[in-house]
């Protein structure tokens, strides 16, 4: 294999390594405002399970054939600095490790308002909260959103591909949902905020080796993460947490944040997430649960915000990360938001004020460097990946700070803001004039014939770095490299003998067997096409290929 | 017009910004008459697909907690 070719990190120099994405999508009914999130999002995900149901009968209305979730390897209170929250501090939103059952309290704790509607939590079937795709991923209820976790991918161009696949998943289902229902759509929106003070998340997750000291990750990445939004923001209408402030800023996540490391992701939510959760082997491997992102729909934003941190997580592996220390990392990571010009200096402990675009210089220069030597980085005998990113990153940096146009066809904020001043200059509105305020919201609805970054990008405004082809694809089929492949195999193939699964196992009941066999997955790199794909071909009955499978 | 400082995503200041819009395109005039010409019908187009009654959809989209 060529150099950097070995995805689960470990100072290679190049962006290849395991990771994923989660997205957390805001969710509104039109004609019914008052709706339960939590009821609703489960009928997302419901409508969505049915669709897949009939589809794999081949006839509508088939018996729900779904697999749930195995919660048995979920440690969502354990501290990557070398403890373990006690389940009575935790926050109810910290306990992800239980099944979440749509009852009265879950409905309440999901604040729901004065006129709750339980008619559907009190019906006969339980709503489902949880699914298991055929491509790997998980499509569940988390408290009041829907949210979709992609498989494990090894590079940031699969990363782009199974997100948005997400985004057509969540399509096909308020379609699905529409169409069976008539009570109105429900529409979900890619972004992070209602701007009414309340924040949900897109997610990152990254493979690293174990034996990386965490406190020189939390070190590494917070100038990274204060200064990436420049190049991976997704823009929003209103400052500070209720949006009240008027002007645009370059992030949506950013006025949420209000501390520097820490275990939550719902409140006081920090730069550095310290969840260690690895689903995978423990003494092996850490996943870093990267919290600070704006969900993007720029292909090439969220390109360069999955491969930019991959890059940089190498140099910290590997001791090469720019030692650079941001005063008052909090405050930095907002005013760099703030200032759509992009000439706020950050002030750094050692007494240097850069911009974020100049910060931004530093880790691409340091991660350049260190691709050439390791040879991840070589355009054509590199780990084929590394180069374009790197190219990609160069192009958009220096297109920000010579005030290029092309930039506003990569950058999410600076697209989105073109479109609000193209309508200011119009007709004459102001900054919390409500038109552009709907724009701003309107901007993330996944519907392409609704949604304003699907227009722009029809009328080719928005630079394409994967075709609709491979997103489509990626709806029911699994990434290769990767235990998702395992997983997706399993669940499309053998949807009636796969009852339950999860990141790190599979869980089988046959027909004639009283008990279920649990296949652990807790290597991500095992379970691929490469190491799996002939017993699948081999095998098409659930009770050969598990005996074939133990006999590996 | 400070407003118009913020949104200008170059390390220029607004007068050099705009001799530097100037020098852009290669048959000015041509150009950015096309280009207002597509902007305008782009937004056009999206009039056509925005919600009605902006101010209350925008007051209707309210959130429960998330991560």
């Amino acid at each position: 294999m060529t150099a950097g070719a070995f995805p689960d990190g470990g100072g290679h120099g190049g962006v290849r390594r395991v990771m994923g994405s989660e997205t957390e999508y805001g969710i509104h009914a039109p004609l019914t405002p008052t709706a339960n999130a939590t009821v609703l999002s489960a009928r997302v995900i419901e409508a969505y399970a049915r669709l897949n149901s009939s589809r794999l009968a081949g006839e509508a209305g088939a018996r729900r054939a779904t697999a749930g979730w195995d919660y048995s390897d979920e440690e969502p209170l354990h501290d990557a600095r070398g403890w373990t929250m006690p389940r009575n501090r935790a926050h109810y939103s910290q306990l992800t490790d239980v099944e979440p059952v749509l009852d009265a309290t879950a409905v309440a704790l999901a604040h729901g308002r004065a006129e709750l509607d339980y008619s559907d939590v009190e019906s006969a079937e339980q709503p489902l909260m949880n699914m298991v795709l055929g491509n790997g991923a998980r499509f569940y209820v988390d408290h009041a959103h829907p949210e979709y976790s992609s498989p494990e991918v090894t590079g940031p161009r699969d990363a782009v591909i199974w997100d948005a696949a997400g985004d057509l998943v969540a399509l096909e289902s308020v379609r699905a949902l529409q169409e069976a229902d008539g009570t109105g759509p429900v529409n979900l929106y890619k972004n992070n905020t209602d701007n009414k003070a309340v924040s949900y998340g897109s997610h990152e997750n990254y493979l690293m080796p174990r034996e990386v000291p965490f406190s020189s990750i939390a070190e590494g990445l917070i100038p990274f993460f204060v200064s990436r939004q420049v190049l991976c923001g997704s823009g929003r209408l209103g400052l500070g947490q209720d949006g009240r402030g008027v002007g645009y800023q370059i992030s949506q996540r950013a006025d949420f944040f209000e501390a520097e490391v820490g275990l939550e992701t719902t409140i006081r939510r920090p730069i550095i997430n310290t969840r260690d959760e690895p689903h995978a082997t423990a003494d092996k491997y850490r996943r870093l649960h990267v919290i600070i992102g704006d969900a993007n729909l720029s292909q090439y934003a969220n390109y360069l915000k999955f491969g930019t941190a991959s890059l940089v997580l190498g140099l910290i592996e590997a001791g090469r990360v720019p030692k650079l220390q941001v005063f008052e990392p909090v405050a930095a990571l907002q005013d760099v938001s703030h200032d759509t010009s992009l000439q706020h200096r950050v002030r750094l402990i050692d007494g240097r004020r850069l911009t974020a675009v100049e910060l931004q210089w530093l880790y691409f220069e340091a991660a350049k460097s260190f691709a050439e030597e390791t040879g991840a980085g070589h355009p054509s005998q590199g780990d084929g990946e590394t180069h374009a990113l790197l190219t990609a990153w160069e192009e958009t940096l220096g297109w920000l700070e010579s005030g290029d146009e092309r930039a506003a066809q990569r950058v999410e904020w600076l697209a989105k803001l073109r479109l609000l001043e193209g309508y200011r200059d119009r007709g004459g509105l102001a900054w919390n004039d409500a038109k552009l305020g709907l724009i701003d919201l309107q901007w993330s609805d996944i519907r392409p014939e609704k949604g304003l970054y699907h227009r722009l990008a029809q009328h080719g405004r928005m630079e394409k770095l994967v075709d609709d082809a491979e997103i489509a694809a990626a709806v029911t089929a699994p990434p290769e490299g990767t235990r998702a492949f395992f997983r997706g195999m399993c669940l499309s193939r053998f949807p009636r003998e796969v009852t339950g699964a999860s990141w790190d196992s599979v869980i089988f009941r046959l027909p004639r067997q009283s008990r279920s066999t649990r296949i652990p997955t807790r290597e991500p790199l095992r379970g691929t096409r490469e190491l799996t794909g002939a017993l699948f071909d081999a095998h098409q009955d659930a009770e050969d290929f598990l005996r074939a499978l133990q006999q590996q | 017009m400070a407003g118009q400082e913020q949104i200008n995503p170059s390390s220029r200041n607004e007068e050099q910004a705009e001799e530097a819009d100037a020098a852009i395109p290669t048959s000015p005039a041509a150009q950015s008459s096309a280009a207002t010409q597509g902007v305008d019908d782009l937004l056009d187009e999206i009039d056509g697909v925005l919600e009605k009654n902006a101010e209350e959809f925008v007051k209707g989209f309210v959130q429960k907690g998330g991560q």
